[in-house]
Order: C-alpha cells, then sequence, then structure tokens
C-alpha cells in the first residue's frame, strides 16, 4: 500500500535485500544439519558442510595394491599398477574418476611433494608414479616390490560428493543399536491417540461454552483461559503419583493420558473461540426445526469447524512429536524399549557427541515428519495461531 | 501387546468411548431420566436442556481438573513437605524454599531465567515485527514468511543439535565445521571457542535457539495485525509527508501495541517452560542452569520432591501474573 505513494527504488532493493538476509540466516542452521545427513562422517569432520556444496580442495590418503596378488614382472622390474579411487571402491572405472589430481605425496610428511606425471624416487631404483586422474604405477626390484605397499597421499579437486549411507545406518542396520527405527515407531504411536482423543473431548466441551446457556459459564471459559498457561512442570510428580497409584505406570497409556489433560485447554480455547463466530442462524433455524443439541453438534458444528479442528490437530501433533518432557515423566522407563526419537536424540548428543553424520541423519529423521506436516497445512496452521492468540 | 497394536486399540476405544459416553449420555438424558412425552413432557424438557451442558463438559472438566488443577494444588502441597522413608510426607514449612534459595545453583537458574525472560521475547518479537513489515512488501513474502516460520516445527531437540554443529569447535589445526568458528577464525580469531562453555555468553548462545524457533511465531501473528491496519490512517500519514520510518514507528506499531503484548507475554510463557534446549545442549553445566531443568534435576535425579514442587511453584508464581491478565482480559471480553 506504501507503492500508492511511489516509493523511491533504493528502498524496495533494500527491502529485497534485507529479507533476503533474514531468510538465509533463517534457513542456513537446518540446510547444515540436511547436508550434513548425506555427508561421510570423514567428509563433515573434513570441512565444513558449506564447502560441500562446491568442488573442494580434498586430501585423501591411499595404499597401492597389495604386491602379493598384483605384482608383474615387465621388462625385468616387477610393477604394481593401478587406480586409487578404483580401488578404494569410489568408482567402477579409471574413467570415471571425476577427480582431479593435483598433487601427491608418499610421506605425511609431505603430502604434495610431487605433480601428477612425476616419478618419485623411493629409493635404489624403487619408483612411483601418479597420474592427475588416480593412476599409479609402483615398480621396483623383486625385494622392494613385496610386503606392505606404500601410502599415497593424494590432494585433489573433487566434485561435492554425498550419499545416502547414513540414513542406511541409522533406519535400517540392525547392528546400530542407537538406530531410529524403533523409535521412529514409538513416537507414532505416542503422537496419533494424543492427538485425537484430545480433539473429541475438547469439541463436545467447546460447543457447550459457545453455544449452550447454563449458570457458570462464564466462569468455565475464565478457568480454562487461566489454565492455558499453567506450566506442565507443576503437573509432572503428582500425575506419576496417581499413574502408580492406579497401576497405570509408565507406558503408553500414561502418555496418551497426560498429552490429553495438557492439550485440552488450548483445544477447548480454540474451537470454542471459533465456534462462538458460526452463523447463529443456522443453529436455531435447526432448533426450530426441532434438531437436538447432539444433532445440531454432530451434524452441523463439527463439520463447520472442521477448520479449527485442523489447526488444532497440527498443534497437538507438534507438540506430542516434539515432546521430551512429558514422554521422559510418563513413558520411558528403565528397559528403554519405549524410547522415543528426542529422547534417542539426546541420548546420541551425550555418547557419539563428534560423530556428526549419525547425529544429523538421526535429528533431520525425527523433523522431516513434522517439516512435511508443516508445509502441507501452514494455512491451518497460521489460522490456528491467530485464532489462539489474537484475542 | 505390541505398541502399535496397542495404540490402534487405544485410538479405537478412547474414540468409541467418547462417540458411546456423549450419544448414550444424550439418549439417557432424553428417553430415561426425562422423557419428552407424558405428563411432565414440559418440565422434562427443561430439565434435560439444563443437565446436557454438563454432560458436554463432564470428560473435559474432569481431565482439566485432573490433569491441570489437581496438581497445582497438589504441587503447592509438596513444597511445603519432605519425603521421609516408607512413603510417608512430613510438614516442613517453608523449608524447601530457604533451602532452595540459599543453593548458589538455584540462584543462578533464577538469574538465567531473568535474562532470558527480557532477552528471548525482546529479540523474537522485534525480529518478528520487522519480518513481518519487510515480507508484507514484496512479491516473494510468503516463500520468505514460510522459511522464517519453519523452524517452530521442529523440535526443541532437533534445534539443538543444529546448533550444537553450529558451535562445534575443532583443534585449531584442522578446518572448523562449527559455522561459528569458522567465521570467528576468519575474522582473525585467535583460536576456537567452545562457545557453550563461556559462562554467560552461553546463555546467550542457548536463547538464539529459542528467538530462531519463535520469531516465525512472531511474525505470522505481527503480519496479521499489520494487514488489519485501516488503510486511511497510513494513507493520511502519507500524504501529510511523513517517511516510511514515521509511519511504521508512528503510526503502525501504536495501532497494534495490544497484539504485540499478546505475542511477548505468549513468548514469556514458552521461555518460562524452556527445558528441551538447555536439557540437551549443556544440562545447566557451564553456568547455565534455569529454573525447569533445575526443578528436573531435584525431581528425578535428586529425588527431593519436596525442593522440585518448590521449584515448579517458583515457576508458577513468574506465569501467575501473566495468567491473571489473560483471565483479566478473557473475562472484560466476554462481557
Amino acid at each position: 500500500m506504501d507503492s500508492i505513494a511511489g516509493k523511491k527504488s533504493g528502498l524496495t532493493w533494500a527491502v529485497h535485500i534485507s529479507v533476503a538476509a533474514l531468510v538465509l540466516l533463517w534457513i542456513f542452521p537446518t540446510l547444515g544439519l540436511f547436508v550434513s545427513s548425506f555427508r561421510t562422517g570423514d567428509q563433515i569432520t573434513a570441512s565444513g558442510w558449506w564447502k560441500a556444496l562446491f568442488p573442494s580442495e580434498q586430501n585423501e590418503q591411499f595404499r597401492a595394491a597389495d604386491p602379493e596378488d598384483n605384482r608383474e614382472m615387465i621388462d625385468g622390474v616387477y610393477v604394481v599398477a593401478g587406480n586409487v579411487y578404483v580401488e578404494a571402491g569410489k568408482v567402477d572405472d579409471p574413467a570415471d574418476v571425476a577427480a582431479d589430481v593435483s598433487a601427491w605425496g608418499v610421506s605425511s610428511r609431505e603430502i604434495s611433494a610431487y605433480a601428477p606425471g612425476d616419478t618419485a624416487d623411493l629409493g635404489e631404483g624403487e619408483t612411483m608414479t601418479v597420474q592427475a586422474n588416480g593412476d599409479y604405477v609402483w615398480s621396483g626390484s623383486d625385494e622392494q616390490i613385496s610386503g606392505r605397499a606404500p601410502r599415497i597421499f593424494v590432494t585433489a579437486l573433487s566434485p561435492p560428493d554425498f550419499t545416502l549411507q547414513n540414513y542406511d545406518t541409522v533406519l535400517f542396520d540392525p547392528a546400530n543399536r542407537e538406530g531410529m527405527t524403533k523409535a521412529f515407531f514409538n513416537t507414532l504411536t505416542v503422537t496419533i491417540p494424543a492427538t485425537i482423543i484430545p480433539i473429541l473431548i475438547a469439541a463436545f466441551a467447546a460447543y457447550a461454552l459457545a453455544w449452550m446457556d447454563f449458570p457458570g459459564r462464564a466462569l468455565l471459559i475464565a478457568a480454562v483461559v487461566g489454565l492455558l498457561v499453567v506450566p506442565l512442570q507443576l503437573a509432572l510428580i503428582p500425575l506419576l503419583k496417581i499413574h502408580n497409584d492406579i497401576g497405570i505406570g509408565k507406558g503408553y497409556l500414561g502418555v496418551w493420558l497426560a498429552h490429553t489433560g495438557f492439550g485440552l485447554p488450548l483445544a477447548i480455547y480454540l474451537l470454542r473461540n471459533y465456534m462462538v463466530g458460526l452463523p447463529k442462524d443456522i443453529i436455531e433455524n435447526a432448533k426450530v426445526d426441532g434438531a437436538t443439541d447432539f444433532q445440531i453438534f454432530t451434524k452441523i458444528i463439527l463439520p463447520l469447524s472442521f477448520p479449527a479442528l485442523a489447526s488444532f490437530a497440527i498443534f497437538q501433533f507438534l507438540w506430542t512429536w516434539n515432546d521430551l518432557l512429558v514422554a521422559m515423566v510418563f513413558l520411558i522407563d528403565s528397559s528403554g524399549e519405549t524410547t522415543v526419537m528426542t529422547r534417542q536424540i539426546v541420548e546420541l548428543l551425550g555418547t557419539r557427541g563428534g560423530d556428526w553424520e549419525i547425529l544429523a541423519t538421526s535429528a533431520f529423521v525425527s523433523i522431516a515428519v513434522p517439516l512435511g506436516v508443516f508445509f502441507a497445512m501452514q494455512k491451518y496452521l497460521v489460522r490456528g495461531l491467530l485464532a489462539g492468540s489474537v484475542k | 501387546m505390541n505398541p502399535a497394536l496397542q495404540g490402534l486399540l487405544t485410538i479405537m476405544i478412547g474414540v468409541g468411548g467418547c462417540v458411546g459416553y456423549f450419544y448414550g449420555a444424550n439418549v439417557f438424558l432424553d428417553k430415561v431420566l426425562f422423557p419428552a412425552s407424558g405428563p411432565n413432557a414440559g418440565r422434562n424438557i427443561n430439565r434435560a436442556n439444563m443437565i446436557r451442558p454438563w454432560v458436554f463438559l463432564f470428560p473435559a472438566m474432569a481431565a482439566l481438573g485432573l490433569y491441570l488443577a489437581y496438581p497445582v494444588i497438589e504441587t503447592l502441597r509438596m513444597s511445603f513437605t519432605e519425603r521421609l522413608s516408607g512413603g510417608r510426607e512430613q510438614f516442613v514449612g517453608f523449608d524447601n524454599y530457604s533451602q532452595m534459595f540459599g543453593e548458589p545453583k538455584f540462584r543462578e537458574a533464577l538469574r538465567n531465567n531473568m535474562l532470558w525472560l527480557i532477552i528471548v521475547p525482546a529479540m523474537s518479537t522485534a525480529l518478528g515485527l520487522l519480518a513481518a513489515q519487510l515480507t508484507d512488501r514484496i512479491r516473494w513474502g510468503n516463500i520468505a514468511k514460510s522459511i522464517i516460520f519453519m523452524p517452530m516445527a521442529i523440535s526443541f531437540v532437533g534445534a539443538a543439535v543444529i546448533f550444537k554443529l553450529i558451535y562445534e569447535a575443532r583443534p585449531i589445526d584442522v578446518q572448523q565445521i562449527g559455522v561459528l568458528n569458522a567465521v570467528y577464525m576468519q575474522l582473525g580469531g585467535a583460536e576456537p571457542q567452545q562457545w557453550l562453555t563461556i559462562p554467560l555468553w552461553n546463555n546467550l548462545f542457548l536463547m538464539v535457539v529459542l528467538v530462531w524457533i519463535q520469531t516465525g511465531f512472531a511474525m505470522v501473528i505481527l503480519s496479521a495485525a499489520l494487514r488489519g491496519i485501516p488503510e486511511e490512517t497510513i494513507e493520511a500519514a502519507i500524504i501529510d509527508g511523513a517517511n516510511p520510518f514515521q509511519i511504521f514507528f508512528k503510526i503502525k506499531v501504536p495501532q497494534i501495541m495490544g497484539t504485540i503484548v499478546v505475542v511477548w507475554t505468549t513468548i514469556t510463557i514458552t521461555v518460562l517452560k524452556v527445558f528441551d534446549i538447555v536439557f540437551a545442549m549443556t544440562n545447566g553445566q557451564w553456568e547455565t542452569q534455569v529454573l525447569a531443568n533445575y526443578m528436573y534435576d531435584k525431581m528425578f535425579r535428586a529425588n527431593d520432591w519436596g525442593m522440585g514442587s518448590a521449584a515448579a511453584m517458583v515457576i508458577m508464581l513468574l506465569v501467575m501474573p501473566i495468567l491473571v491478565w489473560n483471565v483479566y482480559n478473557a473475562r472484560k471480553e466476554m462481557r
């Protein structure tokens, strides 16, 4: 609307640049996690993830092939020839090598002593030659070309290189005790009932608070508004005591009940605010036509309230999926069989703090689902936020 | 039983139970207790309609009472007692509180929480307002909004991992993989810093995580408020020769002050409950303790329910003004 007065274009550019900067700043952290989850542990520790997007100078270490099996007699000297990248299993054929060797060496102290094509003199006639594509020739006498093959240090400009290996390890490797698959399904098990059940209970209550007249209604609404901000920290020990007393203990039932209880104030508040805004005529007409409150609720109010129901469902889903505290207190027992993803990740932070490939992948697995829900249903989320706050 | 199966069963029992309860109670009310026929039909209908709201409300009220209202009272009671062996309890008055206030760790938590309370809502609201104002004026604003809003969907734990990667420090002679240290070294830093272990500053590094998450929330709400401003006021200001900054600070901001306060208080509540971020990133070490994590420590690590409850009551006390203000506003609105 400011454009009505004809703004100076300089300011518009400043706005574009500022927004671009904000957006970059905001996406950068998540992008880092995302990119890191597709890199091997070695790559992650070798260079910052932002460098992974571009071809980078990498120092790698290889070993020539085992002379026992690979040496050949050519012109009176023993020779071992091959390609470092092929032997390391990175490519199948020397023609596919994407890296471009810029320097190489045979000693860890001088890893870039030679240019590609140079021949290194290893002493007493033993030589090594490495080409730009990683082809090498190692030659010498019978005695020299035996035992343990020498190391070859290669400095090469490598193209971006990504792998799905981490996801395979984190999700499907049965040997990986920190596997996320079980935790993923546990989280799902917690989330779905904990999202559906409060909606039903809250919808009926919201209808009563919105459209039925009875003494004490205003007081109840005030109470719901008050309970909206009660920190759930207060509820932990008293409820755990109750759960233990009635025999639920720690488990899914307990965590479902807890999430239901904690989610209700917001559910009732959101749904009531929405239902109050529905057109009065429809409801009165239905009443005149002889519909009971129960019929009005199920046939008219519930279908019309779909946007509000969806809003709350997303909130509750995100909140229960991302929750750590409630799960730790009400669900996860000492056996650890019922651990959820958030808890698993905290555990990994403690035990595998340096293994960024595992951490990044696990974290990304856990945030992928909420992100998907977020982008698919952003409209309802925004609507819910507005209804829940601006009142 | 397989948890997935158990979950499915619970959904069925839960949903079926709810539907059954509401339907059954209605039928019972209309057909059995107060049938709308016979000599007292009119009176019965009235009576049924008087009871029906409570039928609708009962499950929600029971759950709210048991899961939120009762624990407040119970926690208050427990904060005045001490657990003795054999499940007995002893009334100790304010001992838990005085003992707690004597602990340096608690005072540290209180100090840090105050810092959080000032910095996080202020930063989130300011950045959210900035983002809202800027993105509303450009064509690709909605995409920008989506991206700034996105962290809302990310768990605190996920965010903790994301930011730990940013704060990662590696030895000085190898490449830095944490972006903060990489930038710091580029700018001529002497050696890579362990950011999360520098007292006082590390609190700031933890707060950044929450600001990153909450800014999107502030932006979405403030953007809606900005759009709700009557255009005439802005046009009038433009005609009177106001520059864009004057329009923003003198015309727009005063008109959305109410919304800014709502956003501020909502983020304040989130800050008071902040637990996951500190728990996952530092666990209160290096002077980063906050109340919620202190409370968790007392309750579930030290198993001191009395002190834990006292700490929870301190959080409740801090929330109280906002609770009262919200209820006051809600009541005012209904009148």
